[in-house]
């Protein structure tokens, strides 16, 4: 799924990485704990949380996730925009709670593969 | 071989949260740099930021020493933090000792150690209590 489509689905305002929008994302991940997303490996993943913090944009950078939706409608600082700005990301927010949002994407199709271990 | 060792040294400050994982970030981008895998590197970069994580919430900061030679990545955390009172414990996936001010941060799951494990080749925790925690891992490069 494109980001674009991500974008849509979720009526998110995209707050920074206008430019990579036509990236593909072939998972997704919603989790406010780090470690949790830690704990798998998945490429081209998208990373949903309702945690606001640049600890967020870190860990999807250790685990080359490209894009960030924060959820909720929380608005992410100037600090936190800045360092995914670094790292060429998409960052995203929506008003929608964390469930409603992974449950969308899953309805129109960000269906993980199995996990390859 | 010594010659093709790169070494690398930082400090990591407990007192803000903000920077933590700094340091981890500077290796994965010496790695890209030298070329590794982008397994390899994520793998390191992963174990590395747990590690350097535990060290500013549950240590007071300490140093990383990183050695990096083409067979393999080893790092060695030192803490000056209370220690592990049970390594056994505290390597079970969801033992956590965090408090609600590290979980609003986006950490106490209890992931961070089993983490470290599984993406690592070697890893070694030696442990004092009101010491520090020294923790010793090495990342193949197969
Ligand atoms: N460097 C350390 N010094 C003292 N105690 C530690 C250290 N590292 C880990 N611990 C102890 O081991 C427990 C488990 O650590 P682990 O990293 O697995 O989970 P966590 O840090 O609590 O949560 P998570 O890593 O999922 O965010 C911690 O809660 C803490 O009690
Ligand atoms: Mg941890």
């Amino acid at each position: 799924m494109k980001l674009s489509e991500v974008k849509n689905i979720l009526n998110a305002q995209v707050v920074v990485g206008e430019e990579f929008l036509e990236r593909e994302v072939h998972s997704a991940c919603g989790s406010d704990l780090m470690s949790d997303v830690l704990a798998f490996v998945k490429d081209q993943a998208l990373l949903l949380t309702g945690l606001v913090n640049g600890q967020v944009i870190r860990t999807a950078e250790m685990m080359d996730i490209k894009a960030v939706v924060f959820v909720r409608g929380k608005k992410p600082t100037d600090e936190v925009t800045a360092l995914a700005n670094e790292y060429s990301m998409v960052v995203m927010t929506t008003d929608a709670p964390l469930y409603a949002a992974c449950g969308k994407l899953y309805c129109e199709g960000l269906v993980p593969k199995e996990r390859l271990d | 071989m010594a010659e093709n060792s790169v070494k690398l040294h930082y400090n990591v400050d407990a007192s803000d949260f903000t920077v933590a994982g700094q340091a981890s970030g500077a290796v994965k981008k010496v790695l890209k740099q030298l070329g590794f895998s982008a397994d390899v590197i994520r793998r390191v970069a992963v174990a590395m930021y747990e590690c350097e994580i535990n060290m500013v919430i549950h240590a007071d900061g300490g140093e990383i020493d990183v050695e990096i030679t083409p067979e393999k990545i080893r790092m060695i955390h030192k803490d000056r933090g209370p220690g592990i009172k049970d390594i056994e414990k505290a390597m079970q996936e969801g033992y956590s000792t965090a408090d609600e001010k590290v979980r609003e941060l986006g950490f106490g799951a209890g992931m961070g150690l089993p983490n470290m494990k599984r993406y690592t080749d070697e890893m070694n925790i030696s442990t004092e209590l009101e010491k520090g925690t020294v923790v010793d891992m090495t990342v193949l490069v197969k």
